[in-house]
């Protein structure tokens, strides 16, 4: 359903990504918010789309661009989620993960 | 020769920098309070071959940007006092993301020795780390440590010796590239800043131009008092900005934090870090599969909240009632060995009353720092407000908010005193401040006390169903309060809940004691002197004026005659007549009570309560009602001796035998709107002096005030509804 425009120039590793929507025969790949993510799924992130402090907060905990994250779990109220990556785990309430744009593997 | 060496210690939060802090200096460090934060400054001493150093914890921080106050403190103690060496203490087992703070320490130019500590659970890990090249890459002293049991303090100082020795005061900060899109910016802004000598005394040239394109508010603001310079800069990064934000559809702040990541990985991956897999699950994680899961994760929340509220109030409640046992001794013997009047009032009933309700607190803030110190280190806090959050937001408060709750008497007979001190927790601002606000109104353990008596009172049958009904109605009082500030007062989006789950780690028995004994000394030398002069003052406030000299002589007269009388009895001797006697002893009694009512409403405190009345009237209360509840503000226990004093009655008595409780429910005075109109009041009219006072140590003395004059004014709204609205229906 989406092919990735990537400018892998734009840093060291690449992925400060735009993208466009075009069909696909046979989706490998999907780009969707933090929120949307399953428990155990994993996924990398392509965009931070959060500006001023919570901006800020995102990118100090490691969470830019690049990363590779998994969905370790949720709140018994299903909010906030918790994500392991970097050898290490954090949460963030899931309207912060909106922010976020990950790309997973179907 | 032997200058004395200044060492910083910088670390991410639950890096084990406060354990490596305590390890290195040992208990001897000294508190102190940075200035507008409520994270204590350490600082401690280590010998080192003949020299000393001195070593100041800074407040743990994720990195050096200027958004909260932690982080500004952290940087200023580094801009400000120039220490020779900073140490950054790092997790090693999550070496990415704990390298951002070290080189944005390194990009300052500071001396940095590195700490990598939890070198043992990266071995266990089977991640391999070689500090060597970690060393030559940074450009930075690398020590391997566990801080736990110690290892590699003294190599830690040992490097921050030869470094300090080495670099001489000279600061060299660390350069890379932020890609071709700021790099030529960057270029043109040093330039003009070192042309200009731009602040250029206090930072590094390249350091100031990165903080224009991070919109760092706290340079940009100093910037702007400096030179008109500042202008220029602004203008410079906003074109740039409007050029990343079109090509890129991202922002300079965002895109330094990405090279800076770059950086680190593309160091790390020269064979510097290597594991096996980034994203394998860590033991912490799969012990929340079960701490968090749906339906246990709750219930075993529960458990613990309950038990670390049982173990504080009921364990605390012997060494407590023992201090207090031991206060009460203490001022009969004072008050045996100097006789009645003014100066054995002053010391009884002012100095040693004043000195045990603020030791009387102390165990039990012990015992709960201890708990919470315990669970924090344990990572378990974290938890508790990863799983309220959803909770808790709905009225603008933060997960962290349960605790402080709870403690205030989210449980009845809890006490806000430690309560409000466990808001530490929270690293919200706004909502700190609103918890701050809203926890005194929690059913503590001294109202718990009015209560009872009241209940004995007027709803003798129904005492339980009356207390479950006073804390639903504190919770939801509390949380909707805090919506309403939050809404007003303290309007604003919520702080953002990004926090680390940190990995579960036993804590050291030497790291809960050191911090629970710091808040304890802090709370006896800082609170402890507030809570102390001001209950002083209310003892002035009840006491004075006194008397005066010709109705204390006609009760004089009256008593003595009375004794007299007694006297004359004694010597007779006859066993008939012992129940003329205790007429006599019932009278002198009798006296005694009204003449200590008289004195109440003669005092300062009393004709204030008096001239309240025409007000208090529109909440129902008489004047009594007024006198006890200034009275209560020194201590929400002094309410029921104080109405009995109020009311005629022997003040120590009216405790143990409900007979304030008799003469209450046969007063015609207290109908029904009348009395939930003052359980409301109780409840939510003003924090007690202490609880004010440690609000003023957690926040400042103008949310203080606010605190008091607000809860007073929203609780006599409240009770004049509640009494107005009663009166009406009930015609």
């Amino acid at each position: 359903m989406i092919t990735l425009v990537v400018h892998t120039d734009a840093s060291p590793y690449g992925l400060h990504s735009t993208y466009k929507k075009t069909p696909l025969k046979e989706p490998e790949t999907m780009v969707k918010p933090l929120r949307r993510m399953k428990v155990n799924q994993i996924g990398r992130v392509m965009a931070v789309n959060a500006y001023g402090e919570l901006g800020r907060r995102i990118r100090d905990m490691g969470l830019v661009p690049g990363t590779d994250v998994m969905v370790v779990g949720r709140a018994p109220l299903k909010d906030p989620v918790a994500i392991r990556l970097k050898g290490f785990t954090m949460t963030l309430r899931n309207s912060e993960a909106d922010h976020i744009i990950v790309e997973t593997e179907n | 020769m032997s200058r004395v060496i200044t060492v910083a210690v910088a670390g991410q939060p639950n890096c084990g920098k406060s354990t490596m802090f305590n390890a290195i200096t040992g208990a001897a460090a000294r508190v102190g309070n940075y200035p507008g934060i409520t994270v204590e400054r350490l600082e401690g001493t280590y010998r080192f071959n003949d020299r000393d150093i001195k070593l100041i914890d800074l407040p743990g921080t994720y990195s050096l940007t200027s958004y909260s106050p932690e982080e500004i403190v952290a940087r200023n103690v580094i801009i400000d006092e120039r220490p020779d060496v900073v140490i950054d203490m790092v997790d090693a087992s999550s070496l990415e993301r704990s390298l951002y703070l070290a080189v944005q320490l390194l990009e300052m130019g500071v001396p940095t020795v590195v700490g990598l500590n939890m070198m043992d659970e990266v071995r266990r890990k089977g991640i391999r780390i070689d500090s060597k090249k970690l060393a030559e890459a940074l450009g930075a002293a690398v020590v391997e440590c566990v801080a736990r049991i110690g290892v590699g303090k003294h190599e830690l100082m040992q490097a921050a010796v030869q470094l300090a020795e080495r670099a001489g005061g000279a600061w060299k900060p660390l350069v890379f590239s932020y890609g071709h899109d700021l790099d030529p910016v960057i270029s043109e802004m040093v330039r003009r800043i070192e042309a200009a000598g731009f602040m250029t005394d206090l930072y590094p040239s390249r350091w100031i131009a990165v903080k224009y394109l991070e919109d760092d508010e706290s340079v940009i603001k100093q910037g702007d008092q400096f030179g008109p310079l500042s202008q220029e800069l602004k203008a410079m990064v906003e074109v740039v900005r409007r050029h990343t934000e079109k090509t890129l559809n991202t922002y300079p702040e965002a895109l330094i934090a990405d090279y800076r990541y770059g950086f680190i990985n593309s160091i790390l991956r020269r064979g510097i870090f290597k594991r096996t897999q980034g994203l394998r699950l860590d033991a912490s994680d799969q012990i929340d599969r079960v701490v968090t899961h749906r339906v246990m994760g709750p219930v075993l929340m529960l458990v613990v909240l309950w038990l670390m509220f049982y173990i504080t109030f009921h364990v605390g409640s012997y060494p407590q009632g023992l201090m207090e046992k031991g206060f009460g001794l203490l001022g009969g013997l004072v008050g045996s060995v100097i006789g009645p009047g003014m100066l054995q009032s002053l010391l009884v009933k002012g100095v040693v009353d004043g000195v045990g309700a603020v030791l009387s607190f102390t165990p039990l803030i012990l015992i709960m720092f201890a708990m919470l110190v315990f669970l924090e280190d344990l990572g378990y806090m974290a938890r508790i407000a990863y799983m309220l959050d959803r909770v808790f937001r709905v009225f603008g408060l933060h997960g962290a908010s349960a605790m402080p709750f709870i403690m205030s008497g989210g449980i009845p007979g809890g006490c806000a005193v430690p309560g409000v001190m466990c808001s530490r927790t929270l690293r919200s601002p706004r909502e700190r401040l609103a918890t701050i606000f809203t926890a005194p109104f929690m059913v503590c353990g001294a109202k718990t006390t009015a209560y009872i008596i009241l209940t004995a009172a007027f709803f003798p049958r129904y005492p339980s169903l009356v207390m479950l009904s006073l804390v639903i109605l504190a919770w939801a009082v509390a949380l909707i309060t805090a919506r309403l500030l939050r809404w007003t007062v303290i309007k604003g989006p919520s702080t953002p809940f990004v926090m680390e789950l940190p990995p579960y780690r036993l804590p050291t028995f030497r790291g809960v004691a050191i911090h629970t004994w710091d808040r304890v000394r802090q709370f006896v030398s800082k609170a402890g002197t507030l809570i102390f002069g001001i209950s002083v003052i209310m003892w002035a406030l009840m006491s004075f004026p006194q008397l005066s000299p010709d109705i204390a002589a006609k009760f004089d007269h009256e008593r003595q005659q009375l004794t007299q009388q007694v006297e004359a009895l004694g010597k007779g001797g006859q066993p008939s007549e012992s129940g003329v006697k205790e007429g006599f002893e019932e009278r002198i009694q009798q006296l005694d009570a009204r003449r200590d009512e008289i004195a109440l409403r003669h005092s300062i405190a009393g004709r204030i309560g008096s001239a309240l009345e025409p007000i208090s009237r529109l909440a129902g209360f008489p004047w009594q009602v007024n006198i006890a509840l200034i009275g209560a503000f020194a201590a929400k226990e002094v309410f029921v001796s104080t109405m009995a004093t109020a009311y005629s009655m022997n003040a120590t008595a009216a405790e143990e035998n409900f007979s304030l409780s008799e003469r209450l429910a046969s007063d015609p005075a207290y109908t029904l709107p009348v009395i939930l109109s003052l359980y409301v009041f109780i409840l939510f009219y003003a924090p007690c002096i202490a609880t004010l006072m440690i609000i003023v140590r957690e926040s400042s003395w103008s949310w203080a005030v606010f605190v008091l004059l607000g809860s007073v004014g929203f609780a006599f709204a409240l009770s004049v509804s509640v009494y107005q609205v009663g009166s009406f229906m009930l015609g």
